[in-house]
């Protein structure tokens, strides 16, 4: 070695590896308005698709009339389920094992259902077109409310299921019944609760909201008669899957299909799921033998595709005098809309609500989830979340609070005394979980010092007489959360969606001059796939980051992999990665021991070469063993670096944090300020800090919308209220606060390099943060639950409720 | 509807385009000039992916008719930096992760870039403020602000550098 040789530091600075804030490799096109979405996809012939919708919520379809849509110029053919039917695809399969009408078969069940489609020239003509086509509704009766539509005289929704008592998941107690889906000991758990010394029950709802990433759902179908392919690119957040799919249900072999989601405008669970627009524009191309585009607009995607939560969780909390949780028992009514298309794993048809006991070690514990069909749009995706977990984080969240009302206790010490211990893990719950890792203990103290809390108390109190001495209109609220999240679904023997197991996958390649591609089954909608898990392979290979490309998305060239969404990615895609760049080192080992003339045993790994044993001097970088895998022949060894790694998880991981929100609120506008959001992440090990932090602000952003007033809200007569930006909350930068983050790192004991990903848990545990800073601002006041979004009008009700207006 | 043509200029040259009375600029742009930059993210004027500059204005491309635009001045994100020579602000922006899944970025940047003409020396609350017509679902708008007063700390001292 020379000195001019670069020190062991700058050989691991120089990789931009683990931990580097590396900046994005995304960044240059997306600022230049260089990406590539599905929208600005322009094929030769290109033909445009847009669906006629029903007005109504429900109601039966007499009769289509298409004769003067057919003859608007540009329109091409307008489909209704009649045409689908001979083909068998007028219903479609849903993720979670219902069937979906892919146009209005006899009736429809929600406004905004997709009833015919035109095709057309262009967006102008197939509006055109939309308009022309003459559609004879007989309205029926509607329901949006789940608990009217389990009354025996309830309306019959799905007249398909008439008589079908037996569903996806086990028995239907009634017409509009879905399933029952229970976890835990009921009997144990009722007798904790009879026999407990405080007990607090409470109603805590989630309302319905939309995951509404800035670009909608769309596609672009194209059928090449001469090859028999058909190619479609979209906003799908699990190109694979859609592709297995798209097989099943329309019999064109699965290597006469290439799915290709390009780049994506965010995704948040919107884009998981498959929707009537994408199997009418493959039917369309199939038909026409042109490529046709479906591009959903805001109402449409707002109205019709993918909502999420939608629970009704009625809870009893069980607890001593002192404040030691006993048990917990919760029943959810879960209104999936008009056909049940939640995107779960198959045997979950809640999702992960059953980590509901939270970061609480709680002996005994009980849940019920029942699924019911209402006259709402399909969807119920996991926004921005783990499977329901986000339901769950509220839940738990919200009954402590509630708890802590009943005991007169402080929340922030009832968490405390009732978290699970460091020395616990891994922790098996009460609902059938083993989590991996975690030091609660360590992160609450860390947050609540960092906001200083004991003051807050003390300025919220002094606030509070001051209030009522009538020197001040405003109120303080602290908003406590510690949330556990459950990630990275999962190990293929108890996770599935449609029967395929949630493995992910990566394929490396490294090219003879020392750079390399890598494949995942995943797909970024933002994350920073091309930067991170070049990252990951780089401090497993040791090529720099900046050498290594990440493909993902295009079914013909990605090894199958589920998708993004749910965390997934990192826990799953992100040990995949690191086990194929084991795989390429574990031959890099031998190569470099044939090239060094020494036993395979007798060189080390260091950083980006393999050396010696004992002898630093003597190396081979992993560049060198690049072009000698290609240019020498080596006995024994086939030519070539290549590895591809299918990684199936052997547990879930479980990111946590510490959220503490502190709001100010004016009991006269029901307006609020935030004064200070403080938000402390363990996702494990951190692979770039400063995605981490993007992710945390973004989430936080998301949940404060979702707190504060965001929702997708129907009227007695099922028509949607909020189907556009105007009236979906969405904050600006000017509501939006400036947020702090902190970490502690608990690496994941089975991960490969301990992470758990990240980019869910703002939304897991902003929410409850929020909301319970409106609630805590109240507590003094009489205030016990109050239901969200707190909007300003809510605000100002709860304030009038208490009689505070004076 | 009938077709019109209309000469527009965008990014410095002069397009003829042909386009119906009731066609939207956004559409415009991108389906007849290629111009993907800007993007649709509502087409009711709420979300500004689609902003682009009109004669010194920043604008929100589906909120007008190709046909009163003829004779105006349009820049769109892929005139305000090349990829030789990016635009300061888009420097920024990669700096500071101003952008996610970018979709909302190149009407941020053109907004932004209008912004800092109209407030060379933006506070934190200006900034805030100024570009509150655009939405983002991803950033949760911290680093965009970041972004934008780095930018306009670097176009200042280059600015004081040249005087
Ligand atoms: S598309 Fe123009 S403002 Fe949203
Ligand atoms: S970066 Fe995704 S909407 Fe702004």
């Amino acid at each position: 070695m020379n000195d001019m040789a670069p020190s062991r530091e700058e050989r691991i600075e120089g990789l931009k590896g683990l931990g580097s804030s590396r900046k994005r490799v995304e960044d240059a096109r997306f600022t230049q308005g260089k990406g590539n979405y599905v929208d600005d996809i322009k094929l030769p012939g290109m033909l445009f698709g847009d669906f006629v919708r029903s007005p109504f919520a429900h109601a039966r379809v007499k009769a289509i009339n298409t004769e003067a849509a057919m003859s608007v110029p540009g329109v091409l053919a307008v489909l209704t389920a009649k045409d689908l039917e001979p083909l068998g695809l007028h219903w479609m399969p849903t993720l979670a094992g219902d069937k979906q009408m892919v146009l209005a078969d006899g009736k429809v069940l929600f406004q905004g259902q997709e009833v015919a489609y035109v095709v057309a020239t262009d967006r102008y003509a197939a509006a055109d077109g939309c308009e022309a086509v003459e559609v004879e509704y007989e309205e029926l009766p509607v329901v949006v409310d789940p608990f009217k539509a389990l009354e025996d005289d309830a309306p019959v929704l799905r007249e398909d299921l008439e008589g079908k008592m037996e569903g996806a998941h086990g028995p239907r107690k009634h017409h509009n019944h879905i399933f029952t889906w229970e976890a835990g000991e009921k009997e144990a758990t009722e007798q904790v609760l009879g026999s407990a010394e405080v007990v607090a029950e409470e109603m805590v709802y989630y309302h319905r909201t939309h995951p509404c990433p800035l670009e909608p759902c769309g596609c672009v179908a194209s059928m090449d008669k001469v090859n028999g392919k058909l190619t479609i690119w979209g906003t799908f957040q699990a190109p694979h899957a859609i592709r297995t799919v798209v097989s099943l249900i329309s019999g064109i072999e699965e290597h006469n299909i290439r799915v290709i989601s390009p780049d994506i405008g965010g995704g948040f669970g919107n884009k998981v799921g498959a929707y009537p627009g994408y199997i009418c524009s493959a039917v369309a191309s199939i038909v026409t033998g042109k490529p046709v585009k479906w591009i959903e607009d805001r109402m449409d995607n707002l109205m019709t595709t993918a909502f999420a939560r939608d629970y009704w969780m009625k809870g009893k909390i069980a607890a001593t005098k002192e404040g030691k949780i006993t048990g917990l028992w919760c029943h959810t009514t879960a209104d999936h809309g008009g056909f049940d298309a939640c995107a779960d794993p198959t045997k979950f048809p809640a999702g992960f609500m059953n980590i509901c006991t939270g970061s609480y070690d709680i002996p005994t514990a009980y849940l019920a989830v029942d699924g019911v069909y209402t006259n709402k749009a399909p969807g119920g995706v996991a926004y921005r979340c783990s499977f329901r977990v986000t339901e769950a984080a509220y839940f738990i969240e919200r009954m402590i609070e509630v708890l802590a009302i009943e005991l007169g206790m402080d929340a922030a010490e009832l968490r405390r005394i009732n978290f699970i211990k460091k020395e616990q893990f891994p922790y098996q719950s009460a609902l059938g979980w083993e989590y991996d890792s975690g030091d609660y203990h360590t992160a609450w103290d860390k947050a609540l010092d960092a906001v200083g809390y004991d003051e807050l108390r003390k300025e919220q109190a002094e606030r509070v007489e001051a209030f009522k001495r009538g020197e001040t209109r405003k109120l303080l609220g602290i908003g406590l959360t510690h949330f556990t999240e459950i990630v990275g679904a999962g190990p293929v023997k108890n996770c599935d969606i449609l029967g395929l197991g949630m493995f992910d996958s990566c394929e490396i390649r490294i090219h003879p001059t020392g750079s390399a591609i890598a494949r995942l089954g995943t797909i970024s909608q933002g994350q920073g796939h091309a930067t991170t898990f070049a990252q990951i392979l780089a401090s497993e290979i040791g090529l720099p980051a900046d050498s290594i490309t990440v493909e993902e998305g295009d079914t013909d060239t990605a090894p199958y992999g589920l998708g993004t969404y749910g965390s997934r990615s990192t826990p799953v895609a992100g040990a995949a990665t690191a086990m194929a760049g084991r795989k390429i080192r574990a031959k890099a080992q031998m190569i470099a021991a044939y090239l060094l003339e020494v036993h395979d045993d007798d060189v080390e790994w260091d950083v980006d070469r393999f050396v010696v044993k004992g002898n630093p001097e003597r190396f081979k970088t992993m560049k060198e063993i690049a072009f000698a895998s290609y240019n020498q022949a080596i006995p024994g060894i086939e030519p070539g670096l290549e590895a591809v790694s299918y990684y199936d998880p052997p547990n879930m991981t479980y990111p946590f944090g510490a959220y503490i929100c502190v709001m100010e609120i004016d009991v006269d506008t029901g307006t609020h300020e935030i004064r200070q959001f403080y938000a402390l992440d363990d996702c494990g090990t951190r692979i770039n800090p400063m995605i981490i932090e993007g992710q945390v602000h973004g989430g936080l952003t998301e949940a404060l919308a979702i707190a504060m007033g965001q929702e997708i809200a129907y009227d007695e007569m099922g028509n949607v209220k909020t189907g556009t930006l105007m009236d979906f909350f969405i904050p600006t930068a000017w509501e939006t606060p400036n947020y702090t983050t902190d970490y502690t790192t608990t690496p994941s004991p089975h991960h490969p390099i301990g992470a758990k990903g990240v980019g869910e848990s703002p939304n897991v545990g902003g929410v409850p943060a929020f909301s319970n800073a409106v609630h805590d601002a109240f507590r003094a006041f009489g205030l016990r639950q109050s239901h969200m979004p707190h909007d300003h009008w809510r605000i100002w009700k709860i304030a009038n409720s208490l009689g505070l207006h004076g | 509807m009938g077709k019109q043509h209309y000469q527009i200029n965008v990014n410095g040259e002069t397009k003829d385009v042909l386009a119906e009375p009731r066609e939207l600029l956004i559409h415009t742009l991108r389906e007849q000039l290629d111009l993907t930059g800007p993007h649709i993210g509502c087409e009711t004027s709420h979300c500004g992916a689609c902003t682009v500059d009109i004669d010194g204005k920043s604008v929100k491309s589906c909120t007008v008719f190709t046909a009163q635009v003829a004779g105006k001045e349009i820049t769109t994100i892929e005139g305000l930096g090349t990829p030789d020579e990016m635009h300061v602000l888009q420097e920024k922006f990669r700096e500071h992760h101003g952008l996610q899944c970018g979709y909302c970025t190149p009407g941020m940047i053109t907004r932004a870039h209008r912004l800092l003409q109209e407030n060379p020396n933006p506070t934190e609350e200006d900034v805030r403020f100024g570009m509150s017509g655009n939405l983002c679902r991803c950033t949760g708008y911290q680093n965009i602000v970041k972004s934008i007063l780095a930018a306009a700390a670097e176009m200042n001292a280059s600015k004081e550098a040249a005087e």
